[in-house]
């Protein structure tokens, strides 16, 4: 350190007896301490991908040692060679079609009637009063827990499992929902009634806009939660879908064609999740934190 | 610059200070859960009458300032409101919505087809040429206080009622958003009451200061300064220690206020 600064290090030393004065000599020629940074650094946006590669990584390493039984887990180029079959027969992609299809109608049915009861129980006090408890009640049920019941009403078919999606996905877009239009601020609301803003345009121009982010959030765990409903409603009895194709192959021990169901599942719920992310940097332009 | 906005009517904007009042306040007064507040306050405001509303911290000036704003849903109290119904409030957050650009926030339940072009003029005025399409974001706290103006004034408003807009601005920004509001308030001519804790803002901006102290109006004070130094900076310096006087608080040293070079010529102080 002292080599940088040689003439202060020199007086240093031609008076090493002279009493310390305000400003040492020292500490002015020591280069400041850098401020430690505490936060974590902003994340590379590719950076989650390490943890998927180390898993494959050693997935890959233990196949080929030998370590990993191919009757427990089929090796990596077995599980694509695999997958290449199913896609080369037509298998993968209509069991995929009918699956995605399954899910998109439950999410659909279940973000409307979760918009359309939030909105209810959200914008009026009558409606809150009706419909707020119920959910409530409905929601320390766990869905799949309705399952036989279901079953009873609708039968074994399609309307059954579209069903349980819905209500799956209907929960969270509620809750979100609901609470975002109840948790407007009242500076917002006083600034609406000084502007004399009637209650159309309130909830069209403040409500709405401000529950979006509400929304946005509840339907990435619709989302979520669809996937979750699709996976148990194609194990419980079906004759087509990713969950038969994985049931199926199951009672013939096929470890490779489960392997391979399981990655559709993975790439399907983390697709959609990207997708619901796309819509949520577009819409929420105006967010500080999005958009930049 | 002010002509962008219609300009109101110049025969009530010259007889302004002798004209019937546009807000009138009696006995007015106000409880929260049996902590009383204003304990009736009488108040006039004429049409184009700049009143500035000073007290202590929790003394009540807000909850004045809307129950003319009718926004005092949870007070309880009685007393005579008059006040018009084209009123307009600037409070001391810019109150944006951070979801509409700053052209909709001006705008924001305007009707009218030329509602656009008034909105922009009103951008014009508070000079923000150009931002229309800005995110509220994207702007500075002055920035944004300036678009609340804009917001407020381009409803042509009979009476503007701002608490403590200038709050949580930094010094120099403030003295800007002065020039301003005065430039605006004297084309605009609508009746302003403004509540600050600032006394220096009050004699600058005001024709009259009212002092509220335990719920009533403990003092009424026209300001009426010379328009040229040296005379205008005495007057204002003594009109300060009045004011500080009267708010209980003893006047402070001239060289901690570098906003008033007459400070220091105070033959007086
Ligand atoms: N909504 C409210 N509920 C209960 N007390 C309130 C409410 N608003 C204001 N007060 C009380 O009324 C008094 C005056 O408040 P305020 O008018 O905001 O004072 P200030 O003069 O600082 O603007 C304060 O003591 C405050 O605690
Ligand atoms: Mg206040």
């Amino acid at each position: 350190m002292r080599a940088h600064s040689p003439a202060l290090s020199t007086a240093v030393l031609e008076r090493p007896t002279a009493p310390a004065p305000a400003l040492r000599p020292t500490a002015a020629a020591a280069p400041p301490r850098p401020v430690r940074r505490l936060g974590v650094p902003p994340a590379d946006p590719l950076g989650w991908l390490l943890g998927p590669a180390l898993l494959l990584l050693v997935w890959t390493l233990g196949s080929m040692s030998g370590l990993v039984d191919a009757r427990v887990l089929p090796a990596p180029w077995a599980t694509a060679s695999t997958a290449l079959d199913l896609i080369r027969e037509g298998r993968l992609q209509a069991n995929l079609a009918i699956s995605a299809w399954r899910a998109a109608q439950g999410l659909a049915f279940g973000v409307a009637a979760g918009v359309l009861v939030a909105l209810a129980s959200g914008l009026s006090l009558w409606g809150g009063y009706v419909f707020d408890g119920l959910v409530q009640v409905k929601r320390s049920i766990p869905t799949l827990a309705l399952i036989p019941l279901l079953i009873l009403w609708f039968g074994i078919g399609e309307t059954m499992k579209v069903t349980a999606i819905a209500i799956s996905a209907f929960i969270p877009i509620y809750l979100n929902t609901h609470a975002a239009l109840r948790g407007i601020e009242t500076r917002y609301v006083e600034l609406a009634e000084t502007l004399g803003l009637g209650r159309w345009a309130f909830v069209r121009q403040v409500v709405l806009p401000g529950a979006l982010p509400g929304f946005l959030l509840g339907l990435r765990f619709a989302v979520m939660a669809a996937w979750l409903a699709l996976v148990v409603v194609e194990q419980l009895n079906a004759t087509s879908g990713i969950g038969y194709m994985i049931n199926l192959a199951r009672t013939y021990a096929q470890s490779d064609i489960i392997v391979v169901g399981l990655v559709v599942y993975a790439l399907l719920g983390l697709t959609s999740d990207l997708a619901v992310r796309q819509i949520e940097t577009r819409a929420l332009g105006w967010r500080r934190t999005f958009g930049r | 610059m002010n002509a962008p906005f219609a300009p109101p009517p110049q025969s009530l904007a010259s007889q302004s200070l002798a004209s019937e009042p546009v807000v009138r306040v009696r006995g007015l007064s106000r409880r929260f859960t049996a902590k009383g507040v204003l304990n009736g306050v009488d108040l006039d405001i004429r049409r184009g009458e700049f009143v500035a509303l000073l007290g202590r911290s929790g003394c009540g000036k807000s909850t004045l300032l809307r129950a003319l704003a009718r926004l005092d849903h949870e007070a309880e109290g009685g007393g005579e409101i008059v006040v018009p119904e084209r009123r307009s409030v600037v409070f001391q957050d810019a109150r944006l919505l951070p979801w509409k650009r700053v052209l909709d926030n001006v705008v924001l339940g305007l009707g009218g087809a030329d509602a656009q072009a008034r909105g922009v003029r009103a951008l014009l005025e508070v000079e923000l040429p150009g931002r229309e399409d800005s995110w509220p974001y994207e702007l500075s706290g002055g920035e944004q206080q300036r678009v609340a103006l804009a917001r407020s004034l381009v409803r042509e408003p009979e009476v503007l009622l701002a608490d403590e807009p200038f709050g949580a601005l930094d010094a120099l920004t403030r003295i800007r958003m002065h020039a301003l509001l005065k430039r605006l308030s004297e084309a605009h001519r609508p009746a302003v009451l403004l509540v600050t804790h600032d006394v220096d803002e009050a004699i600058e901006l005001a024709h009259r200061v009212v002092i509220l102290e335990q719920g009533r109006v403990a003092a009424d004070i026209a300001v009426d300064l010379p328009p040229e130094d040296p005379e205008r900076s005495v007057r204002f310096a003594a009109l300060r220690r009045q004011l500080l006087g009267r708010l209980g608080v003893a006047e402070r040293e001239p060289t901690s206020h570098p906003a008033e070079p007459g400070d220091r010529h105070d033959p007086t102080a």
